[in-house]
């Protein structure tokens, strides 16, 4: 290697013409001299060597046993601590007997079998001129024999036909899902559906909200629907009851809170976690996946992280009986953001 | 030809003749003489470095033997059922078929919770052995002609061994696994024009349905693995093909390679190896609790636990879905662009897949270097290389230090905003602080290996001469020794063209450019050791500063104080 050219020769002291006799580069010294290990030279050695595998092996098969024992003697019976014992002894019984096999092997091969080092030489990937003259050749022939070239139409065919065949493929994965159509935008929520305790489903009174208090809630009517998570995870919502004087006036929304009880979507704008952390202190609901933070002062504008869009507030009334109930679906999707959503 | 072999060779004893018997029968149906001829002695080449890539092999292995235990057991479907196991404290929930089976798995089949946790830890391992694998290949410039298209597949099967891990994530249906599909729901539907789309095919309809949890687990137990399988067999019989590369050593050269022969060495210490490896798993996985899915309950769209971790490979684009601002979402024009989700969970992760897979490529081009290269580098030799590699270890670990930015919130007792903001900065900062850092490290390494190389080592024995003069003497290298620092290339920077020549014709952009790449890596450059001046350092004797070459000591002064 020292005759190779530096591919990007500037000048280099190593270009300059010779001196005297001293080598342009170093010359590689070759392999150093090989070194006996103990086992080697001396028998003893090499006989303890050989005790240290056979111990290895041993271990392993007291290993194996150790598992069959382990896995009749220790019944499970859903409680933690048979399932610890259970799991601990056969991890113990079978790791034993499989690591061992693998030390010994290991042993052998470093302590017994030769470590003298081989060479092997190695060829450059490139063929031979000769080999490439031919397999170039080859390759034109074949392209002769096939009549491809003379034949532009079979080619042209060939390849529109070769274009078309895999598009059935991509048809009949058609039916994988039904088109989103604006399913996204339309929940469980509709005039007049009671609020209820998830996951009870049992409705919750107005009077029962006291200042202060927070309840996780889904439509009453949720395990009615045939996909009730699916259900869910859009109308999931959280209820929260503070001093109306704390939250900022928006004439917009007037009437949509029930004396200082409000409902926001549980769904967290950003990628749908549920934004179930509810600080009393200050307001704040933050979703516990990537921080997104929202302030129900501020009719749970976003204020710190990764979301942009304030959490959807559900419209709610009282019903005769004193149950909240919601006064329309949410007025826009909640949950993440898609391209449709506009 | 083949019996001439066995004619040659005489078998004495019983045994001795069976095995002949065999061979015979196996090398004239398939060629066995010419295979064993040709592989058994094949030479591999040995260091620590080198069993990265096999224990990703090997765990890959242990994910197929346990994984298959784990399918008869295992339900993938998410009909829902009421749970009747032995577990009480979920006795008549509610759930679905594969989340009650996951839990039989665990209380009710002896072993089930072992093989669930050799699974899921292995599954750890052979992503952590294939990055840190294809770290020790960047860093040691492996990835050089010829082995361009070996590295390329390393990335494959590295972007296979993410998907094949989040699939597997979410099979158990328990409450992680069905928040970590939320997100990724989430992450689809950030996807401009067909986002949407995308989302209720793969769902086979709304979040969560009743379609993804069989969906995912054909692509989990059959393509994906079998992709890898494929990927695999090429990545290794490429291995093949071009010989194991070697580290630079007294008598490793370019045209050889240096080892231990397939039979009996190799075979012995790879195969014990993996062994090892299994053992070493299956002991973890008994003592060392993971994926506690009875600790949360069945996937519920509503509840959550504060403090969710994805798996750990997962956890850069975790960290990058935090540390976005929410800024850039907009509508336009009826439709919503939410670039603060798609950014962080898509295009970053892309465009890092697309570094990796050009990088081979651009270096190529920046060095023109055509020749194959089978010696290793050492990183220290490389500088520019070596800082771009831990520039990008340190903004991974920025991104995946960030999905842990609430657990750190809580251990060190700050403000969860703040932090975020110091990793916002220091996703921006703290990677040219690495790189720069990282290559003056490298040049001083290189510096001391000259020095080492023209004084020897110090003795400690300080002399005092008859005209009163104190030096400490030096013990020159051996010719091994010395080898290693003197072995490799420095390349040269390209002179960087004027904008015209002198004709008036201008000169190309990409020409400049490469020539402004080729500066950029190769400007800083400490050269190896030439004969001529060890025999200068030795002239002027052992104990007195070596005076450069001419025009070096200025140069060596220039780049000091370039950066």
């Amino acid at each position: 290697m020292s005759d190779i050219q530096l591919p990007n020769s500037g000048k280099s002291p190593a270009d300059e013409p010779d001196a005297g006799r001293t080598p342009v580069r170093f010359r590689n010294p070759g392999l150093p001299a090989h070194r006996h290990r103990q086992a080697d030279v001396d028998p003893r050695a090499a006989k303890r060597a050989e005790r240290q595998v056979l111990a290895m092996l041993g271990l392993s098969a007291v290993g194996s046993i150790f598992f069959i024992v382990a896995y009749f003697a220790f019944p499970l019976d859903g409680t933690f601590a048979t399932l610890q014992v259970s799991n601990i002894s056969l991890g113990l019984g079978l790791g034993a007997g499989i690591f061992f096999i693998g030390t010994a092997a290991v042993h052998l091969a470093k302590t017994l079998m030769p470590d003298t080092e081989m060479f092997d030489e190695r060829h450059p990937q490139r063929g031979t001129e000769a080999e490439r003259t031919d397999a170039a050749a080859i390759m034109v022939q074949g392209g002769q024999e096939s009549g491809l070239g003379r034949r532009p139409f079979i080619l042209g065919g060939l390849v529109g036909a070769a274009a078309l065949a895999p598009l059935p493929a991509v048809v009949l994965l058609r039916d994988l899902g039904p088109a989103p159509g604006d399913a996204l935008a339309h929940t469980l929520w509709d005039e007049g559906v009671r609020l209820a305790l998830d996951p009870s489903a049992e409705p919750i009174l107005a009077s029962d909200v006291t200042i202060g208090s927070v309840f996780h809630v889904i439509p009453e009517n949720l395990y009615e629907s045939d996909h009730f998570l699916d259900e869910k995870a859009k109308a999931a919502v959280l209820l929260m009851r503070v001093d109306p004087d704390v939250v900022d006036v928006r004439e917009d929304r007037a009437g949509w809170d029930v004396d200082g009880i409000y409902a926001y979507s549980k769904i967290c704008t950003h990628v749908g976690c549920p934004v179930a952390l509810y600080e009393q202190q200050t307001h704040h609901l933050l979703c516990p996946c990537h921080q997104s933070t929202f302030d129900l002062t501020q009719h749970c504008k976003v204020i710190f992280g990764p979301a942009k869009r304030a959490l959807p507030q559900l419209p709610i009334s009282v019903d005769d009986e004193g149950y909240l109930v919601a006064q329309s679906d949410f007025l826009e999707p909640p949950g993440p953001s898609y391209w449709e959503r506009g | 030809m083949s019996t001439t072999g066995t004619n040659a060779y005489t078998p004495t004893s019983r045994t001795a003749r069976l095995s002949a018997g065999a061979a015979d029968y196996l090398d004239e149906r398939i060629g066995a003489a010419r295979l064993v001829k040709g592989f058994a002695r094949k030479v591999f080449p040995d260091h620590w470095s080198f069993m990265l890539g096999e224990v990703a092999l090997y765990s890959f292995i242990i994910l197929l033997i346990s994984g298959t235990f784990l399918t008869l057991f295992y339900v993938p479907s998410m009909t829902l059922v009421e749970y009747e196991g032995s577990y009480a404290p979920m006795y008549g929930v509610t759930m679905s078929e594969a989340y009650a089976s996951s839990l039989n798995l665990s209380f009710d089949i002896r072993g089930g919770l072992l093989m669930r946790q050799v699974h899921h830890w292995s599954a750890l391992i052979f992503v952590a052995a294939i990055v840190v694998h294809m770290l020790r290949v960047f860093f040691t410039g492996a990835f050089r002609k010829p082995r361009e298209f070996n590295w390329v597949l390393g990335v494959v099967l590295a972007v296979l061994a993410l998907a094949e891990g989040f699939t597997g994530y979410s099979l158990p249906d328990d409450l992680l696994s069905g928040n970590g599909l939320r997100i990724i729901e989430g992450v689809i539907l950030a996807i401009p024009v067909v986002g949407t789309y995308i989302v209720f095919f793969l769902f086979g309809g709304e979040f969560p349905g009743e379609s993804i949890i069989p969906r995912l687990y054909i692509l989990h137990v059959f393509v994906l693995p079998g992709l890898i399988l494929a990927v695999i067999a090429l990545h290794l019989a490429l291995v093949v093909a071009h010989k194991h590369t070697q580290y630079p050593g007294p008598g490793r050269t370019n045209d050889n390679v240096v080892g231990f022969p397939l039979l009996p060495v190799y075979a012995a210490k790879a195969g014990g190896f993996f062994f090892i490896v299994f053992g070493v798993i299956i002991l973890i996985s008994g003592l060392v609790s993971i994926n506690a899915i009875w600790n949360y309950g069945p996937y519920d769209p509503s509840p959550i636990s504060a403090g969710t971790q994805p798996d750990w490979y997962i956890g850069f684009v975790d960290g990058l879905l935090r540390l976005m601002p929410g800024q850039p979402e907009f509508t336009i024009a009826g439709f919503t662009l939410s670039l603060n989700v798609f950014l962080p969970s898509l295009v970053v992760p892309g465009l890092m897949v697309v570094a990796l897979l050009a990088y081979p490529f651009l270096e190529q081009w920046v060095t023109g270097d055509k020749r194959e290269h089978h010696l290793l580098d050492r990183p220290r030799n490389a500088p520019v290389r070596t800082g771009i590699g831990v520039m990008a270890i340190v903004s991974y670990c920025v991104m995946w230090a960030a999905a842990g930015n609430d657990l750190m919130a809580i251990a060190f007792g700050l403000s969860i905003n703040d932090l975020t903001w110091l990793l916002r900065f220091a996703f921006f900062v703290l990677p040219p602080v690495a790189f720069v850092v990282t290559k003056r490290i490298c040049l001083s390494l290189q510096r001391k290996d000259r020095e080492l190389a023209l004084h020897g080592h110090e003795t400690g024995r300080v002399v005092r001469t008859a005209d009163g003069e104190y030096f400490e003497v030096h013990e020159p290298l051996s010719e091994t020794e010395r080898w290693v620092l003197v072995q490799h290339e420095a390349y040269r920077p390209l002179a960087i063209p004027p904008k015209k020549h002198e004709d008036g014709r201008k000169v190309p952009a990409h020409e400049r450019l490469r020539a402004n790449l080729s500066n950029f890596f190769f400007e800083d450059r400490v050269e190896p050791v030439t004969p001529r001046e060890l025999e200068a350092a030795r002239h002027h004797g052992d104990h007195e500063a070596i005076e450069q070459p001419e025009g070096r000591e200025a140069e060596r002064r220039e780049l000091g104080s370039s950066v």
